[in-house]
């Protein structure tokens, strides 16, 4: 019988025989197999760049914020006539009581114009206190960060980051000089090392200043969120449990506040981009279904073309068995041949969008790539095998008098 | 060496039932020399092909070497094939995309012959048919009379004991037509039952034995005494 070097030597010279056919196979299928690598890279970078962007605020997080928004609670309807309570700078420190808890940081969230001299630009503005620095892994270029002060008490000092500083202070060195935000005046003590972009702030544009010179100045007395850092991870649940306890009793027993712990928003930001990626490599499953389709009818033609061929193969001495096994050859070769250029299209697309945007960090999942390749797999050798097992069954001179 | 017994061939078009072969009787020895002729659709073909196998009848025994050929498996049939018989045909079939040593070696491929064995046998018959400095060619780059004198290597290379060739000059002129059938005869010579299907009357008066055909039947076998 015949080995299989014979079976794939001769399926090769077929293939190379007929090259327009086989590379236009090969490309239906490469685009198709690319199509979702580099799709689903994308989808499945969305979602490590928001893990990495979590995991860089530190990871033994609660965070705190005014109104209810878990379902199953009380709900706000319920609470005729009284408009969900401010979450106060009293709070926060109250949220200190907790035994798990070790630090915590206020926050308070606005726009403001920053100006010095004729230069002026709008920045957001952050109100917090000397602990968010250890929470935020926040670095600084020079200078210092907010001293450790009674939060209750408005300092005017500001913490500016690099792009404000390069902008505001051209010529200067922006340390010990006057800024005006709003309508107060402010002294700059520090600058931010470049951070870059993180979790929504970009901090080289961020201005940061006391919780309570923020509620000032932007007369807003509820907090935007408090921060809340234990100190293991293990007690993150008892740790949450106790802070709702504590704000819960403070709130005259209404659990008007939210608790969450960064794993907790951590899961449900994965859940929805892995289910993203899935929506994306459905996307281009469906373009792996045309390369498929393509395949189809490329085989079919292929097929009934050759199917004289067939039919001289048997007359030549050739059985059932032998026929398939070449024809299920060529179509594996083909397939995996599609399916590797396919790959390296993807690696290609992935190293493209790694150099345009180096931060987001596109790969490809292993089971879209697994799926994908099957996916060629199956078509390229399912639509030319069973088209060829029909013809090999033909009786010679049938076959042969096709053309 | 080959029998048939009662052999019908009918085929089914439209609702029209067309007789190609009516109870065709035939008996053939080892090493004859055998021409069938008569007008076209007279069944000449399709006889051919039932001896063959590359059709099946669809009625009647065909007994090959005393063993019944029509009832073989797939397998079997296609060893058949390839080891007892030779098949010429008029349109050569050659694979276009290989060269004549290549077309020459896929019988030999078929049967599990090793690759070195194959290319000096295919190399040592396209010699021996005058196509040594052909080889590497492919059908396209071949005329005529080089192309059935490679689908004569292919169907002789391994050596089968009966060699069929239907029309084998048919598509030739005059001078190739002479050499192709010289070939035929010289391996005839050496002992291979040849059956020749032919339209052209010199050429089928050769052969020692004459069929002619009318309407699926065969109505004239004449043995030439010598
Ligand atoms: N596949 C087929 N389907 C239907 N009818 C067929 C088929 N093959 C052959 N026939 C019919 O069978 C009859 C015999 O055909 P065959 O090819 O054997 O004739 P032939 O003697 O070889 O003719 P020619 O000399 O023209 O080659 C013809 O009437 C033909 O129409
Ligand atoms: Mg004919």
């Amino acid at each position: 019988m015949m080995g299989p070097g014979d079976v794939v030597r001769f399926s090769f010279r077929s293939l190379t025989g007929f090259r327009t056919r086989t590379a236009l196979m090969v490309i239906a299928m490469a685009i198709g197999v690319g199509a979702v690598v580099v799709l689903t890279a994308l989808g499945e970078g969305a979602r490590r760049y928001v893990v990495n962007e979590f995991s860089s605020l530190g990871s033994n997080l609660i965070i705190v914020f005014p109104g209810r928004t878990e379902t199953g609670g009380n709900v706000p309807g319920m609470l005729v006539g009284r408009s969900p309570r401010d979450l106060t700078l009293e709070d926060a420190v109250a949220v200190l009581r907790s035994r798990h808890v070790t630090r915590i940081a206020p926050l308070n969230i606005g726009s403001a114009y920053l100006s010095r001299g004729r230069l002026n630009r709008e920045a957001p503005v952050l109100g917090t206190t000397h602990e968010f620095r250890d929470i935020r892994r926040l670095e600084m270029d020079r200078g210092n960060f907010l001293p450790p002060a009674d939060p209750t008490k408005a300092q005017s000092i500001c913490i500016i980051g690099q792009t404000l500083a390069k902008e505001l202070f051209p010529n200067e060195e922006p340390i010990g000089q006057w800024l005006r935000i709003g309508d107060r005046r402010f002294r700059v003590i520090g600058i931010l090392g470049a951070k870059g972009r993180s979790l929504g702030f970009d901090t080289d544009e961020l201005a940061i200043i006391p919780v309570a010179s923020a509620q000032q100045l932007f007369n807003q007395p509820s907090l935007f969120r408090i921060l809340a850092e234990t100190r293991h991870r293990e007690s993150l649940d008892t740790a949450r449990d106790e802070i709702r306890r504590i704000i819960k009793d403070r709130h005259e027993g209404d659990e008007d506040v939210t608790v969450v712990t960064q794993d907790a928003v951590l899961a449900t930001f994965d859940r929805i981009l892995r289910t993203l990626t899935l929506a994306v490599g459905g996307i281009a499953a469906i373009s792996l279904a045309v390369a498929g389709i393509l395949t189809m009818n490329v085989m079919l033609v292929a097929v009934s073309q050759r199917t004289a061929e067939i039919g001289l193969l048997k007359a030549i001495g050739a059985s059932r068995r032998q026929i398939r096994s070449l024809f299920f050859t060529e179509a594996a070769l083909l397939s995996a041949c599609g399916a590797l250029v396919g790959l390296l299209l993807g690696a290609v697309g992935i190293l493209i969008i790694r150099q345009l945007y180096p931060a987001f960090p596109a790969a490809a999942p292993a089971w879209a790539v697994g799926a994908a390749v099957l996916t060629a797999a199956l078509t390229g050798v399912g639509f030319s095998v069973m088209p060829a097992r029909r013809a090999a069954r033909l009786d010679p001179v049938i076959a042969l008098a096709k053309r | 060496m080959i029998s048939l017994a009662g052999i019908d061939r009918s085929f089914q078009v439209g609702d029209q039932t067309v007789d190609a072969l009516a109870d065709v009787n035939l008996d053939i020895g080892a090493g004859e020399y055998l021409s069938i002729m008569g007008p076209s659709g007279s069944g000449k073909s399709t006889l051919l092909n039932i001896v063959g196998l590359l059709d099946r009848p669809t009625g009647g025994v065909y007994k090959l070497d005393n063993r019944d050929v029509t009832r073989l498996t797939d397998e079997e049939q296609a060893r058949v094939r390839r080891e007892k018989i030779g098949f010429v045909f008029q349109a050569f079939h050659l694979v276009p995309r290989l060269t004549a040593l290549e077309n020459v070696s896929v019988p030999m491929m078929l049967s599990g012959i090793a690759i070195s064995e194959r290319r000096q046998r295919a190399a040592k018959s396209l010699e021996d048919y005058g196509l040594g400095d052909r080889m590497d060619h492919r059908p396209s780059q071949l005329s005529g009379g080089q192309r059935q004198r490679v689908a004569m290597a292919r169907a002789t290379i391994m050596h089968p004991p009966v060699l069929l060739a239907d029309e084998p000059t048919g598509n030739l002129d005059r001078a190739s037509g002479r050499e192709v059938v010289g070939l035929l005869e010289r391996l005839n010579a050496s002992g291979v039952t040849l059956i020749v299907v032919t339209h052209d009357p010199e050429l089928g008066r050769r052969a020692r034995r004459q069929l002619h055909m009318v309407d699926g039947r065969i109505n004239a076998d004449n043995v030439l005494q010598k």
